[in-house]
């Protein structure tokens, strides 16, 4: 006969509520902060090279304020917590709407990015060996796009179980942490608009 | 001192304690089961070996930065020399612009009276990687960096050969990126520089051979690495060789400057110096007799 | 010193060990496994192996290096070998077996029954493992022409320009920053795991103040992960930018700086190496106390002055850039945080001083490795308050004198804490002790070896001998210390093939261990040995930091103390 009981003691006033944090959260934000720091270097080498061109163009001379893409890029973080909200009130249709409008608004915002290298590449011959402006700017715009780009396919993958019905409200707290994500996402488009559209200029 | 000493007693004292403890309080086989009384921590101990390192910490760090901001924010003396220092892959460059003299290699300077200092200031950068200038009996080092200018100074004050050598790795050869910096007297200076300000030999008479050897290296590649001043050689890729005659050793400290040396450097350099990046030159054997014979000649 | 703690019986007698018996399914088992102990032990075999490896290498320089003007190496394969020596030993030997002491212990030791996501534990390892392959094949990758490649011979610290592609053509470079990328991914990955494991998997009762201070200290050494490998991650893809697209980060002919790359590498290094000397107070912290009879002095303050040194390492970063000329402000700020992550560390020591102070010492195999720590990390920290004053540093940074330090830390510290972790915890994962006698081997061979080898290299660096020199000239007096350096490293290699040969041999024929032949207090030692697949059949609940304490001391549990 094999003892199962355990002879640790346990606690005398009978099952103690002991909560701790969901995984997927703390894991995301572990995964944000180690982000941030990729971010922060990219950003520091920004500030440090601003003004130390050798030649080719400023950032005043070709920079434009992105306002559409950013207004959509900002949107879609309401339109990602709408759709926790939804969830968590178990709507699976409102749900999977509002994943729809988060990544229809990322993919615009993705395009104005194209559109505006496009025009920076082509017209003003700002491309990343240009110059120490080119290189800190495509770097860091591009880490973040790529950021976006793998936000849009997680949040599509969702949206696409959604729409198949398997999204249900037990799963509140893991579309919660991708939503994290993409609000850190957009934290850190804020800040890259701040530093390159605005001060940098 | 001070920082040694302060180490050295803080050493002494918790290894001391240490060893007393692992003494004092080992097993014993009379006192088997017992556990020892569990003490799980002390307040004003752990204050107070909290308060006092930080009391220690304060009074390193003042003494420290007294002697940072001696050395770095020290105002320049009005005898002091002006030297430019360039680092290469693998040797050095150095220009005096207040009087003229390019050279390579080996660094002149005069020696310094402490009552009428005469300390030399080393403007230094690099013409493509990190190196650094270190010769330890003169002064720490200071990194030589691309694109940035360092400064730094030394004030030697007896005259003698100083040795040092690269010290941030910088390929290859760092290994043998030698320093000579050589303290003279204020006359053995003065002399050098008179020297040092020629143009080269040009004329070698009754010396056939070096005057054919001119010739070759002035229609050879040699020409556009190497400067010789007064010729038609300017190029600023490798050592200056105008008075490559004068220097104690070749290839930056590493190999003793005799004629059979230079023609075994110049046939390859990657016999001598692997990884240099001066190529071979794949000269015939007369053709490196002569420009043996030619460098020789530049005192 | 068995106990009689009455602990758990296993639901069954199913151990970590399979039932595979054909080779396939035991190497499928292992491939496949998401267990956080097999992965664990993957991740230790694996620095083993790169431990000898990356020992060899060193051996090799030695050699090299024992007389001046030597021609054992060409000055070309010696850059490679010691670029090659640091490099594997940092991220393919240090990071990966702390990870896997880690991965091992933190949910044994908070009553979990796993991590906390086991797929990305077994992702994160095989990733740090194929780094490790890429870095090594560069050694035959495209070699035979010149510049098409071999291995990394920039420095395990890369410097720009001398990784731009113009100073180094080929693929030598790549190897170096993509098997580095890939391990970094693996180790954020794994440090992802073990916060969260932490936060949301410990068992009942086990509030944050009850944790065992190894699972403390690698919650600290975690964040110190994200904060400190993202760093150099960033300049990793801005050097291969750099490289392949013309980029111009670090190109000083475009403006660029190489000193920007110093200040992210170090960025990343300083608190590197705080998050290789954490793990090995953790080992400290659980060893000590246990041979020391005592419970450890000063759990809070151990657990502030860990907090605090992970903090502080951020900010120490250019005290190894002293020599760059940032200007007096800088250097005298660097001095500062420097010599004030001295305080906390000192406290470390004190503390462990007290815990050994009026206790009962048994000079086992683990006691034998923490008390060589003690007295070494102690002098490694002295010489490291030495260099951080910035005057003395000029002389000598990029000196042996450096390396002297370093290695006593490296080796004199977090190599012995290792040794002693391995005596202590190898019965909790094989079931069987290992001999004490070869133990004992192992120790004198090595210890003389350290000491031979790491006291004598601070007397060439105080001499004026640089770094990373493939050979020296006779007559700057560095012959003789040089000879010795060398001899030590034999002796050191030979302690640690004793010590090889003692896992090996003590896997078979060890006397069995049971569940706590130590007589320790942490919840590991109430399970079976090896642990079996789900390590507790009931979920613990703990009500102090030493549970095992309180079942064995009824009349004196730790509950009141806290």
């Amino acid at each position: 006969m094999i003892n199962t009981v355990s002879a640790i003691p346990i606690d005398a006033t009978g099952d103690i509520s002991w909560k701790l944090p969901y995984r997927g959260t703390v894991g995301m934000l572990c995964l944000i902060i180690a982000e941030s720091a990729i971010f922060i270097i990219f950003v520091v080498a920004y500030i440090f090279y601003l003004g130390k061109n050798l030649s080719g163009p400023t950032p005043a001379e070709v920079l434009e304020l992105p306002i559409f893409g950013t207004v959509c890029l900002l949107s879609s973080s309401f339109t990602v917590h709408m759709a926790v909200v939804a969830l968590r009130k178990n709507n699976r249709s409102r749900t999977t709407l509002w994943l729809g409008v988060t990544v229809l608004l990322g993919t615009i915002f993705l395009l104005t990015t194209a559109q505006e290298w496009y025009h920076l590449i082509h017209d003003k011959g700002l491309t990343i060996t240009t110059n120490l402006f080119g290189t800190t700017y495509y770097s860091l715009v591009g880490l973040h796009a790529s950021h976006v780009i793998v936000g849009l396919v997680l949040l599509t993958i969702t949206f696409l179980f959604s729409l198949g019905g398997r999204v249900h409200e037990e799963h509140e707290k893991r579309l919660d942490a991708l939503s994290l994500y993409w609000h850190f996402v957009d934290a850190v488009w804020v800040v890259v608009f701040t530093v390159v559209y605005v001060v940098g200029r | 001192m001070l920082v040694l000493s302060v180490t050295l007693a803080i050493f002494l004292i918790v290894a001391g304690l240490l060893l007393y403890a692992l003494i004092r309080y080992r097993s014993r086989p009379e006192d088997s089961d017992h556990e020892p009384p569990q003490i799980y921590g002390s307040n004003q101990i752990e204050l107070s070996w909290t308060v006092i390192p930080i009391l220690i910490v304060v009074m390193l760090f003042l003494t420290t930065t007294r002697v940072i901001l001696g050395t770095e924010t020290s105002s320049k003396p009005e005898d002091a020399l002006d030297v430019t220092v360039i680092g290469h892959q693998f040797w050095w460059e150095y220009r005096y612009p207040g009087l003229g003299v390019v050279t390579a290699n080996e660094l002149h300077i005069p020696v310094s009276d402490p009552s009428k200092p005469t300390p030399t200031y080393l403007k230094m950068s690099s013409a493509d990687v990190t190196h650094s200038f270190w010769v330890p009996r003169l002064a720490g080092k200071t990194d030589v960096i691309p694109n940035r200018i360092n400064v730094m100074w030394i004030d030697p004050q007896q005259s003698g050969l100083y040795l040092g050598q690269c010290a941030q790795y910088c390929g290859a050869q760092h290994a043998k990126m030698l320093l000579r910096v050589y303290a003279q007297t204020p006359d053995e200076f003065a002399a050098w520089v008179k020297q040092q300000k020629q143009p080269a030999v040009q004329s070698f008479p009754g010396n056939a051979a070096a005057t054919e050897g001119q010739a070759v290296f002035m229609h050879s590649a040699c020409i556009n690495c190497h400067t010789v001043a007064g010729t038609v050689a300017d190029g600023r890729f490798g050592p200056d060789l105008t008075h490559l005659a004068s220097r104690d050793t070749l290839a930056s400290g590493p190999i003793p400057n005799t004629a059979e040396n230079l023609r075994k450097w110049i046939d390859d350099p990657n016999t001598m110096k692997p990884g240099s990046l001066m190529p071979a030159m794949h000269l015939n054997d007369h053709e490196l007799d002569v420009i043996t014979a030619y460098l020789t000649q530049l005192h | 010193m068995s106990t009689t703690t009455p602990v758990l019986e296993a639901i069954d007698e199913t151990t970590a060990r399979g039932h595979g018996h054909p080779p396939f399914s035991v190497i499928y088992e292992w491939i496949t496994t998401v267990d956080h102990k097999k992965i664990g032990l993957m991740y230790i075999f694996y620095a083993l192996i790169f431990l000898i490896i990356a020992g060899i290498e060193a051996l090799l320089i030695r050699i090299q290096l024992a007389v001046p003007n030597n021609h054992f190496l060409s000055p070309q394969v010696f850059n490679q070998l010691f670029t090659m020596h640091g490099t594997t030993m940092v991220f393919f030997m240090g990071m990966p077996i702390l990870f896997g002491f880690g991965n091992y212990l933190v949910p044994l030791m908070i009553g979990a029954r796993d991590m906390a996501f086991p797929r990305l534990n077994a992702f994160s390892f095989w990733i740090s493992a194929f780094g490790g392959l890429l870095l090594y094949y560069s050694y035959i990758g495209a070699s035979g022409l010149y510049a098409a490649g071999s291995a990394p011979d920039v420095g395990w610290f890369a410097y720009a320009p001398l990784t731009a592609k113009v100073f180094s053509p080929g693929h030598s470079t790549d190897y170096w920053t993509l098997a580095i990328f890939l391990s970094g991914v693996g180790s954020i990955g794994t440090a992802l795991n073990i916060a969260t494991t932490t936060l949301c998997m410990r068992c009942k009762g086990m509030t944050l103040n009850r944790m065992p201070l190894l699972v403390w200290i690698y919650l600290v050494m975690s964040g110190l992960v994200f904060v400190a490998v993202s760093p150099l991650t960033a300049a990793q893809i801005m050097l291969t930018l750099d490289r392949y697209l013309g980029a111009h980060f670090f190109d000083t002919q475009a403006g660029g700086s190489a000193v920007l790359w110093m200040h992210f590498f170090w960025i990343f290094g300083h608190p590197e190496v705080y998050v290789l000397v954490l793990p090995a107070f953790a080992f400290m912290n659980e060893i000590i106390p246990v041979f020391s009879r005592k419970a450890i002095f000063g759990y809070p303050a151990m657990v502030a002055a860990s907090v605090g040194i992970g903090f502080i390492s951020l900010s120490v970063w250019a005290h190894h850039m002293f020599t760059v000329g940032m200007g007096p402000a800088a250097n005298t700020f660097f001095v500062f945080s420097t010599m004030v992550i001295s305080v906390p560390t000192g406290i470390k020591i004190f503390n462990w001083l007290a815990t050994i102070w009026g206790g009962k010492i048994i000079f086992a195999s683990p006691m034998l490795f923490s008390i060589a720590f003690l007295f070494q990390f102690l002098i490694a920290g002295l010489t490291g308050i030495m260099l951080s004053a910035a005057p003395f540093n000029w002389q000598l940074s990029a000196s042996y004198f450096v390396v002297a330090h370093f290695h006593y830390v490296l080796v004199g510290a977090i190599v012995f804490a290792l040794f002693a972790a391995f005596y202590y915890w190898y019965p909790k994962v094989t079931g069987r002790m290992m001999s004490e006698h070869l133990a004992r081997w192992h120790f004198w061979l090595f210890l003389i070896g350290f000491h031979l080898t790491f006291d004598f290299m601070h007397v060439p660096g105080l001499l004026g001998m640089p770094r990373r020199i493939y050979t020296y000239e006779a007559g700057r007096g560095w012959e003789v210390w040089n000879l010795i350096v060398g001899l030590g490293a034999i002796f050191q290699a030979a302690g640690l093939l004793v010590f090889v040969y003692n896992l090996a041999v003590s896997y078979r024929h060890g006397k069995k261990a049971g569940h706590d032949p130590w007589d320790a207090w942490t919840l590991e030692w109430s399970i079976p040995s090896p642990p079996p697949a789900y390590n507790f059949a009931i979920e613990p609940t703990v009500n102090s930091r030493r549970p095992l304490w309180d079942l064995k001391h009824p009349e004196d549990p730790d509950t009141g103390y806290e």
